[in-house]
């Protein structure tokens, strides 16, 4: 097969891209629909993994709602930001790339969500007739990207 | 990125007397398994947020993935509160309750 890693660590520390033009071009029409939902839809079902409660107790989770919501939300929205800044770049700084994986994983939690993913039947499930099978392509796709991000940050955090 | 979440502030009120052992029971952090979150993710996050090296996250999330929950950390309520906080950020789904 001819796969060929789209994400590498440099010896120098930084993260190389190596994205064709194609998938930039799909990368880059993501973060501004996740963008749009966080807004105009923040209750819409397929954002509850990105937002899960911290407390059983109603009170509790309110409390932390409102200590903490606004920060989070905006973590995820910078994350989207530095994704859609840097996506025609060939090198990204380790920040950057972190802002990555958030940003690629809030995406897959999204998509995986709507998809109802449930562990390993993703192949299973694409087939040609699929109405779902583009999403079920691209959630794939930025598994197999978040994967190679992974392994160009594990790196810094040790072993 | 997320990693600068401030600690929540939280009223705690004094321990007085009965109250008193219930106040100090610590408060524990768990992250339950998903079936999206990516294995090697979630040891990655592991290792960034709790400083663990990689075989105690690997344990960590091993433990996630095979037995649907793992304890990730402990201590007061303000600690507990940071690090799901910082979980979150990170996409994973943790909860906190006292012990």
């Amino acid at each position: 097969m001819l796969e060929r890693r789209r994400i590498e660590r440099t010896r120098g520390g930084d993260i190389r891209l190596r994205l064709p033009r194609d998938e930039r071009a799909l990368l880059r029409s993501l973060p501004g629909q996740l963008r749009r939902l966080l807004v105009e839809a923040p209750d819409d079902p397929s954002l509850e993994r990105l937002f899960p409660p911290a407390y059983d107790d109603a009170g509790d989770e309110a409390e932390y709602r409102r200590l903490m919501g606004d920060e989070l939300l905006e973590g995820r929205r910078r994350a989207l930001r530095v994704v859609e800044e840097t996506l025609d770049q060939d090198r990204l700084t380790k920040e950057q790339a972190e802002s990555w994986l958030t940003a690629l994983n809030d995406l897959r939690l999204v998509l995986g969500t709507r998809l109802d993913v449930t562990q390993d039947m993703l192949l299973e499930r694409l087939r040609p007739d699929d109405p779902n099978a583009f999403e079920i392509s691209l959630y794939a796709y930025l598994s197999w990207l978040q994967e190679q991000l992974v392994d160009a940050l594990a790196y810094d955090f040790g072993t | 990125m997320s990693t600068t979440l401030a600690p929540a502030e939280v009223e705690v009120e004094q321990p007085r007397d009965a109250d008193e052992v219930e106040h100090d029971r610590p408060w524990i952090v768990i992250v339950w398994n998903d079936p999206i979150n990516l294995m090697s993710y979630v040891t990655l996050v592991f290792q960034k947020l709790f400083g663990y090296d990689l075989a105690k996250a690997t344990k960590l999330m091993l433990q996630v993935h095979n037995e649907g929950k793992a304890v990730v950390s402990s201590g007061t309520r303000e600690k507990a509160e940071y690090d799901v906080a910082r979980l979150h950020a990170h996409g994973l789904w943790a909860t906190m309750r006292q012990d």
